[in-house]
């Protein structure tokens, strides 16, 4: 009994909430100090300034939310103080953080993810799991978070200026944009890879449905071997098959011409589609094709109107795997390719390796976006087939 | 079915149609400032007196030699011009990939009628290679890393007392080997015969063994700018057009180092085994891009100096500003005090044992 009573308990001021609200204040002033100069400064004055701000906030202003935007009134104008506007937004942010912790620890809320008979050791494991997912991600996103501001820059260079983190309007522009959207090199490989992508993820698609279904019948032989052939293009090294194309192409006539990159771009992508279309006609049922030649109707007419409408979602997430396969895709059509046929992803690497340019940002920018338009899309589709299919999204 | 043939055999028409009046050219170049250079002072002006060519422009002159391998070996060759440095195109030649060029009744004479072959001089190194520009290798540091003492000698690169910090050199043997020997106490003249013999590479490694852990190694000439306008580095070696961009087009805080630049030619060579209507067409625009007034007119893009004698007088002032080019070229009197004369049949010969020994040692 004794052992449950602290649990329940409000935690301890002084000797729990402070502490840790000190502790984290000391890592983000780590971060501050070290971007002006004084780590040793910014790590004594962030466990201050946090612990003050906790102090004050829990004893004080029992109204969370009131709490958390005076938390980040007070700390935006400590930020202002030290470094102006870009100071005054970035401290705003951590004084958020700073006021959520304190509440966070404070209120219990740290608690909520686990039993109430947790251990204290448990409930540490089970934050610190929560915070190590949250560094991985972090880790994961931020290169990319980085890009995007880094392609408003008003220089020709890969820097955040001084001006860009005073927050400065004069330190951004639009002129990478700009001049994405109208030089002739951007605007003819953007044009090349819109011109590639669709055609062969047309004939990945078509191909690629037309062996899943063939190689989900059980009376074809070598069903493995042939699966594990049309598979290998995604699990053979590209720089590989890239070689292997290129001396293969060059013999047939089709290297350096816009149907070699789109056959190439072709093999690529069918592994995708067969892999997605395989795994929806698992729950495909075969008596309703039985059912339709019953009723007369043709094989032709069968998949049309009866199998294809049903595995269309897997259909659909391979033709957007493929479709991606193709607009990104930088090794094989450097050596398939010539430089009539150079694609986005080819004159991002030019770019990059050639003239460090922030156009290659401006770029991945639109590329960013656009994928996650396409990743989106997908994932509707997938709670569409599953839905479909009678289980519950996720 | 009508409707289908009537679209197929106009789609053949147009192909057809699409094949006799376009030549689709591709030139191979170095990308960045320089290609542009050359497509505003060459490209440009062609394609508008000659409307029916079109020039696409492959960024792959860095692997120029194994790439027209692999073409010849696989028995297309798509390309129809290459950009090459010198010592590329010795080793082109001599493989035969190279056509050879007369240059005399091939290449315009110079406008007071001195013939190409006297109009290029030195710059002239075997049959296939027509030069375009004189360019050099040289560093330029930070004005703001480097204290009161901005550094006068390419031996303050190997001074880590007096300049502290990160310096970014090319990965490869081509020139740091001579500047460590030079910096080692090894005469100018005397640098390749020290550097033909195994004592001498054992010495310019290790000079260059000094400030190993304070290298940044770069592969694209692009990289020196990015490292000196981010600050990371606070010398850093690079073709000297890309310094000019940086210093007064793009205003950065970098100043030139030029002492002991290392000289380079760059041009043209035309693939072998061209189709004889392609090769006319090469062959004519190669006429146009080389004369006088053109490799003139490219100075007013990027700071390399012009191939030919007659173009120096021509070099003007960099387009649409007020900046004179000459005193920004690698031949300008005042930047060529102490050289560096980079001997390429040299290196055409030592280049594979160097590279070797040098990748083993970066690997130490």
């Amino acid at each position: 009994m004794a052992t449950l009573a602290p649990t329940l308990r409000k935690p301890s001021l002084t000797g729990f909430v402070l502490p840790l609200t000190a502790l984290a204040g000391a890592l983000l002033g780590y971060l501050v100090g070290n971007a002006k100069g004084n780590a040793l400064l910014g790590i004594v004055g962030g466990a201050v300034f946090a612990g003050v701000l906790a102090f004050v906030l829990v004893s004080f202003v029992p109204q969370r939310r009131m709490g958390r935007l005076i938390g980040a009134v007070a700390t935006g104008i400590a930020g202002a103080l030290i470094a102006g506007v870009a100071g005054l937004v970035f401290g705003a942010i951590l004084g958020l953080v700073l006021s959520w912790i304190a509440y966070w620890l404070a209120s219990g809320d740290y608690r909520a993810s686990v039993p109430v008979y947790a251990t204290p050791r448990e409930v540490l494991w089970a934050n610190t799991f929560r915070f190590i997912c949250g560094v991985i991600f972090f880790f994961l996103i931020a290169p990319i978070l980085v890009v995007i501001p880094l392609s408003f820059n008003a220089e020709n260079f890969f820097t955040f200026t001084p001006k860009m983190l005073a927050l400065d309007p004069e330190g951004y522009s639009l002129k990478h944009y700009r001049d994405f959207f109208t030089n002739t090199d951007w605007t003819g490989a953007f044009y090349n890879s819109l011109r590639i992508a669709p055609v062969a993820t047309l004939l990945s698609v078509s191909f690629g449905t037309l062996a899943a279904i063939g190689l989900s019948q059980s009376h074809v032989p070598f069903r493995r071997a042939i699966m594990a052939i049309l598979i290998s293009p995604m699990i053979v090294p590209l720089i590989i098959s890239a070689a292997g194309m290129y001396f293969f192409y060059a013999r047939m006539g089709l290297q350096g011409t816009y149907w070699g990159v789109v056959l190439a771009h072709a093999a690529l992508g069918i592994p995708f589609v067969i892999i997605t279309v395989t795994a929806t006609l698992v729950g495909f049922d075969r008596s309703l094709t039985r059912a339709a030649a019953n009723m007369g109707a043709g094989p032709v007419t069968t998949f049309f109107r009866v199998q294809m409408p049903l595995i269309l979602p897997g259909v659909i997430s391979g033709a957007l795997f493929a479709f991606i396969t193709s607009f990104d895709e930088v090794v094989v059509v450097l050596f398939v390719g010539s430089a009539q046929q150079k694609t986005l992803p080819w004159q991002m690497f030019i770019g990059l390796r050639e003239q460090i340019s922030p156009t290659i940002l401006a770029v991945a920018t639109v590329l960013v976006a656009f994928s996650v338009v396409l990743l989106v899309t997908l994932e509707l589709l997938r709670r569409r087939s599953e839905r479909l299919r009678g289980m519950s999204p996720s | 079915m009508k409707l289908t043939s009537i679209l197929l055999a106009s789609s053949a028409l147009t192909l057809a149609a699409g094949a006799a009046s376009a030549i689709d050219l591709t030139f191979v170049s170095w990308g960045g400032a320089y290609q542009n250079s050359q497509l505003k002072a060459y490209a440009e002006p062609y394609m508008a007196e000659h409307p029916d060519v079109h020039i696409a422009w492959d960024e792959s002159s860095a692997e120029a030699v194994a790439k027209l391998r692999a073409m010849n070996e696989a028995g297309n060759v798509t390309w129809d011009l290459v950009d090459v440095t010198v010592s590329d195109s010795i080793r082109l030649c001599d493989e035969g990939l190279a056509r050879e060029i007369d240059f005399d009744t091939e290449l315009a004479a110079a406008p007071d009628g001195t013939s190409a072959t006297d109009d290029f001089g030195a710059t002239l190194i075997n049959d296939c290679f027509v030069p375009q520009i004189v360019y050099s290798t040289t560093f330029g540091y930070r004005t703001d890393l480097v204290g009161d003492t901005p550094p006068t000698s390419v031996c303050d690169i190997f001074d880590l007392q007096k300049y502290p910090g990160k310096r970014s050199l090319q990965k490869r043997p081509i020139d740091n080997m001579e500047w460590a020997l030079y910096c080692d106490g090894v005469a100018e003249e005397d640098i390749y015969n020290v550097l033909g013999t195994d004592e001498g590479v054992d010495r310019a490694l290790k000079k260059l063994d000094t400030i190993k852990d304070q290298v940044v190694w770069w592969t694209a000439g692009a990289e020196t700018p990015q490292l000196l306008a981010d600050g990371e580095v606070v010398f850093g070696s690079t073709f000297n057009g890309r310094l000019f961009s940086a210093i007064v087009e793009q205003n950065q805080p970098i100043a030139m180092l030029w002492d002991m630049q290392s000289y380079d030619i760059d041009g043209w060579i035309v693939p072998t085994g061209l189709d004889a209507e392609k090769e006319a067409v090469v062959m004519d625009f190669l006429k146009f891009a080389t004369d006088t007034q053109r490799l003139a007119d490219q100075a007013k893009y990027i700071s390399y100096g012009p191939a030919r004698a007659s173009s120096a007088p021509l070099v003007g002032k960099l387009d649409g500003t007020d900046i004179d080019m000459a005193p920004h070229m690698p031949t300008d009197p005042a930047n060529a005090t102490n050289v560096h004369r980079y001997d390429y049949t040299w290196w055409a010969d030592h280049r594979d044992d160097l590279d070797a020994k040098f990748q083993a040692w970066l690997a130490q």
